[in-house]
């Protein structure tokens, strides 16, 4: 699909930024003219994998966490968070509703509810190397939206 | 209702934080969440329950998230603690009013299925 516009950002793994990534996604998102409701599951969305990153891909250390928005033909927004850190042994098992490697703090919700809010999901992960999420979600063109 | 690029510049610039308020009456304690309740403001937000739970022992904890403005997956994590936390002491917890994100948060996450949560809006918000 044709690039119409993107935004690239790099911060470190600490949780003080998760307000500010989905703020910048929200923000970037605004041209596209959603709802507050769409805006919402964006937030959402960004919030739980950049959280993912800084908690899970670094547990002992701050690291590198990097997210890029895309904008699409189509009015199609595309997310994607990438970390360089421990990897996913088992994707396939850790985007099962429930399963967290976080004990009590996590609910294990994350992966499930990216996957209902977003069109598209998908993630690369190779252990010791990192992590790619990638998200999409198709922004309703509508005539007198507002 | 749909933002404008210009709502959207304040929404940029408005990094709010988490807020905690609390009522007590007739054994029933309500805590109001307000701000935005995720990863970050999560682990200082359960133990500030926990202690408010230790504090009043109430036998019905409502936790009110009318004005929560956002929430994740850290929240609901935050929820199932207290709620875990109250069954220790006897009593029982619910959710009630959440705001619409939170909402949609919560239903995606199937809470309602571990803690009742009251959307309904009948009689008002306090
Ligand atoms: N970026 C990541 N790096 C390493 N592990 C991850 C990453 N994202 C997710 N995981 C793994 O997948 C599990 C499930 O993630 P999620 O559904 O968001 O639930 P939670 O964050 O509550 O544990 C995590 O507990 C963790 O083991
Ligand atoms: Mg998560």
């Amino acid at each position: 699909m044709k690039e119409q516009n993107y935004i690239k950002m790099e911060f470190p793994s600490k949780s003080s930024n998760e307000a500010f990534a989905r703020a910048a996604a929200a923000a970037f998102a605004a041209q596209l003219d959603p709802t507050m409701e769409e805006l919402g599951d964006i937030k959402t969305a960004v919030s739980e994998a950049v959280t993912n990153a800084i908690v899970h891909a670094y547990p002992d250390e701050i690291g590198r966490v990097s997210m890029r928005l895309r904008i699409l033909e189509g009015q199609v927004l595309e997310i994607s968070v990438k970390d360089w850190g421990c990897g996913i042994e088992d994707v396939e098992k850790a985007m099962q509703p429930l399963y967290t490697t976080g004990g009590e703090d996590r609910s294990g919700m994350g992966f499930t509810i990216i996957g209902s809010f977003m069109d598209k999901l998908s993630v690369r992960s190779r252990p010791g190397k990192g992590t790619t999420v990638v998200m999409r979600r198709r922004i309703c063109p509508r005539i007198g939206k507002r | 209702m749909s933002l404008h690029p210009c709502d959207a510049v304040t929404f940029f610039c408005v990094v709010n934080e988490l807020n905690i308020n609390t009522s007590f009456s007739a054994g029933r304690l309500t805590i109001y969440l307000s701000g935005e309740l995720d990863q970050h403001e999560a682990q200082q937000t359960s133990t500030c329950i926990a202690e408010l739970l230790d504090e009043y022992l109430p036998r019905d904890c409502v936790l009110d998230l009318s004005a929560l403005s956002f929430m994740d997956s850290s929240g609901i994590a935050v929820i199932v603690k207290a709620n875990r936390h109250i069954r220790t002491i006897g009593g029982r917890l619910w959710v009630e009013n959440p705001a619409r994100q939170a909402l949609r948060v919560i239903d995606a996450a199937g809470l309602d299925r571990m803690i009742p949560v009251e959307s309904g809006r009948v009689g008002g918000y306090p």
